[in-house]
């Protein structure tokens, strides 16, 4: 099982002509995705590995001939919040937003937008979500072959800030027998259409996952409302987390953003410290060390 | 982008918000002008991009133009926080009867802007927040639906605030909103907002700081209105040189991505690191375990070889760097074989040996093979996906302790 995606997923690409959105698309391909059509306004009729372009997201769901799932969105920054739109305007309920540097108030005016129809938003500046040997949607764990290697399925759900430590993440756990059930890349920007709290509902509802892992960084407060979503909710999964960045608590550092957009410590309250007092407040296991993951989740789940 | 009181008031005055009449100098000479037209006492406020300014002496009171001038020659040779002021901004001494805060920020978690307000103003808010909570109002704006004057109203109103003070405030507050939303701001603050003696409200101080990421979009505000120019980044301290030709490097190439900070480092191991997540927790890594980065560093995004290699030579030619660790997170899109030979040709420019130079080359994924051919030839120390993040940190760590 899985959260998110399964083996029949449909998606689009909107922005399939650009070129990292066509190696994105090989990548999903060799996958065994269903990627059903492309968008680039003006390409019409052309292909990208065998999948067809279109101007409009309507044009492919016609083709298609029935509701496509998703959309892959990789459309420069200042296109990305129309192209968005017009996907959800069309009945797609899953985005996942592969643009960096969108600014903040197009993030939200999306993400209100979704809510209103009931779409979710992974993104942006992600590199998607992947459910191991079933569906991969973006660029996540890279080519086929790759992804092969650092994702085998497996009882461990796996949010991250971080898309490149998504990947290293599920490496171990796929190193330590453990494997994952769905990995999903969140995001590194101030504010995201699905935080780790948002997702959790999903992670709960999904049978095969035991546990969860949790990749996060300086900045916002994101992982405060997953501790509060945690201690509300007596979720049954025990959750591990790693918390990246603590050299940016000192004083020197102040104000600086380093990695991703959402790194910066403003308050005390989006410190790594702070975050990591709150986290464990709520029972959640913070390791220190990243190799430290999963003994740490095997210890949770008691295997 | 960060902006100036001065600027802030001009924004706060765009959006129709009354403001009183100020004016901004850079000489003794024009403040005297200014304070001449104003007739009346004043207040002379150094123009700085830090706090504290009363504390500092960067804000006086004259009853006359020659001492709005006198002050105004001591305040722009003050330096406050480091900062020397771009100017003053001269403004009437106002007789104020209350002061109110008023403000909208991003509340990341509702992904949506937050109005504030209080009518405890003039002071720090999260202490107003902590001890008198019931003096704060508190309201989400939609980030699609027009603002209504009605939400600006109920927030002032759940502070107690009624009668001609709560009509006068509302469209204020409405107002902020709305040009927070416009403007791509992600803080618009009023503060204090004052209910002058006649009952009218001006906004006495202001502060404001735009989204860098929309600062394509706002050049109308930017450059016509506030007539700010393209190279006025506002950085919170100076590039060093490192930072500099790292910056340069990236922007002659437009493959891949990197970056270099060593703001704060003052290391002898050099980190030719990657990408955003794995560069935060190796130089963690690094530190927890006795190590003392030079610098930071990200790589991403598939650079060229005269991109790792320019990054590579910076760090190495840093003052006190021994050695460089080159290590990255599992790589898809960036290639190993490309950084592995951008790192070795650092070193063979600088005539270093790269077996001696290079303390462990831990980068995993594509093109690895290729990768670890050349690291090979040339006696590198590298390892694959078994040695973690952790371990790979430590094992740089040990040699470069070891060689000192």
């Amino acid at each position: 099982m899985s959260i998110l995606l399964n083996k029949d997923t449909t998606f689009i690409v909107q922005g399939i002509t650009g070129r990292e959105a066509v190696n994105l698309t090989k990548e999903c391909l060799d996958y065994c995705t269903k990627v059903v059509g492309g968008v680039t306004p003006g390409r019409k009729g052309r292909e990208v590995h065998g999948v067809p372009v279109f101007d409009t997201v309507a044009q492919a769901i016609e083709n298609h001939g029935s509701q496509i799932d998703g959309s892959i969105v990789t459309v420069p920054p200042g296109f990305t919040k129309d192209a968005v739109i017009e996907a959800i305007d069309n009945g797609i309920k899953l985005l996942v937003i592969v643009t960096e540097r969108i600014p903040r108030s197009d993030v939200a005016q999306m993400v209100e937008f979704a809510n209103m129809h009931d779409a979710r938003i992974i993104g942006p500046n992600c590199l998607g979500l992947i459910v191991p040997e079933v569906c991969k949607m973006g660029g996540i764990g890279g080519p086929a072959k790759d992804a092969s290697k650092s994702y085998k399925p497996g009882v461990v759900g796996v949010m991250s800030r971080s898309g490149g430590m998504t990947t290293e993440i599920s490496s171990s756990l796929t190193a330590a027998g453990l494997g994952v059930s769905t990995a999903v890349s969140i995001g590194g920007d101030a504010i995201i259409g699905s935080t780790y709290a948002e997702l959790m509902p999903y992670f709960e509802a999904d049978e095969e996952t035991k546990a969860i892992v949790i990749y996060s960084e300086p900045g916002g407060r994101m992982e405060a409302q997953l501790a509060d979503w945690q201690a509300e909710n007596n979720s049954r999964l025990p959750i591990v987390a790693f918390m990246a960045g603590k050299f940016m608590d000192d004083e020197s550092m102040k104000g600086m953003t380093f990695g991703h957009a959402g790194t910066i410590v403003e308050g005390k309250e989006d410190s790594a410290t702070e975050k990591i007092k709150r986290l464990e407040s709520a029972g959640i296991t913070v390791v220190e060390r990243i190799d430290e993951i999963p003994d740490a989740v095997k210890e949770r789940i008691g295997s | 982008m960060i902006f100036y009181e001065y600027e802030a008031r001009k924004i706060v005055e765009l959006a129709g918000i009354p403001v009183t009449k100020y004016g901004f100098c850079q000489t003794p000479e024009e403040a005297r002008k200014i304070a001449e037209e104003i007739g009346g006492p004043t207040v002379i406020k150094s123009q700085v991009l830090t706090g504290g300014r009363m504390k500092a002496g960067g804000v006086k009171f004259a009853d006359t133009p020659d001492e709005a001038a006198a002050h105004a020659e001591e305040i722009l040779k003050l330096e406050i926080n480091g900062h020397m002021p771009v100017g003053v901004l001269v403004d009437p001494k106002a007789e104020v009867k209350q002061e109110y805060y008023a403000s909208v920020v991003w509340d990341g978690t509702a992904k949506k802007p937050l109005m504030l307000f209080s009518d405890m103003g003039g002071i720090d808010i999260e202490q107003v927040a902590e001890e008198h909570p019931d003096h704060v109002g508190r309201g989400h704006i939609s980030n699609l639906l027009p603002v209504g004057d009605y939400e600006a109203k109920q927030v002032i109103a759940a502070t107690g605030v009624t009668g001609s003070q709560l009509n006068r405030a509302t469209p204020i507050l409405a107002k902020l909103a709305r040009l927070f939303r416009e403007n791509d701001m992600v803080l618009a603050e009023i503060n204090p907002l004052a209910e002058l003696t006649d009952g009218t409200f001006v906004a006495l101080d202001a502060h404001m700081e735009m989204e860098g990421e929309a600062e394509g979009r706002q050049k109308k505000l930017l450059r016509k209105e506030l007539g700010i120019a393209e190279d006025d980044t506002r950085d919170s301290y100076v590039p060093s040189e490192f930072e500099k030709n790292v910056k340069e490097i990236d922007a002659a190439d437009h493959r891949g991505v990197i970056q270099g900070k060593d703001h704060g480092f003052e290391g002898n191991l050099g980190l030719v690191i990657g990408a955003g997540g794995g560069s935060l927790t190796l130089t963690d890594a690094v530190r927890s375990q006795g190590g003392k980065p030079a610098n930071y560093s990200e790589i991403g995004g598939n650079p060229s070889v005269a991109k790792a290699c320019g990054l590579a030579k910076e760090v190495l030619k840093k003052d006190g760097v021994e050695k460089i660790a080159v290590m990255m997170s599992i790589v898809s899109n960036t290639r190993v074989d490309i950084v592995a030979r951008g790192v070795i040709k650092a070193c063979l420019e600088l005539g270093k040996d790269p077996a001696e130079t290079i303390a462990i080359f831990r980068i995993p994924g594509a093109w690895e093979d290729e990768g670890n051919k050349i690291l090979d030839y040339y006696g590198v120390e590298y390892c694959d996906r078994s040695v973690s993040l952790w371990d790979a940190a430590g094992r740089a760590v040990a040699k470069i302790q070891g060689a000192s």
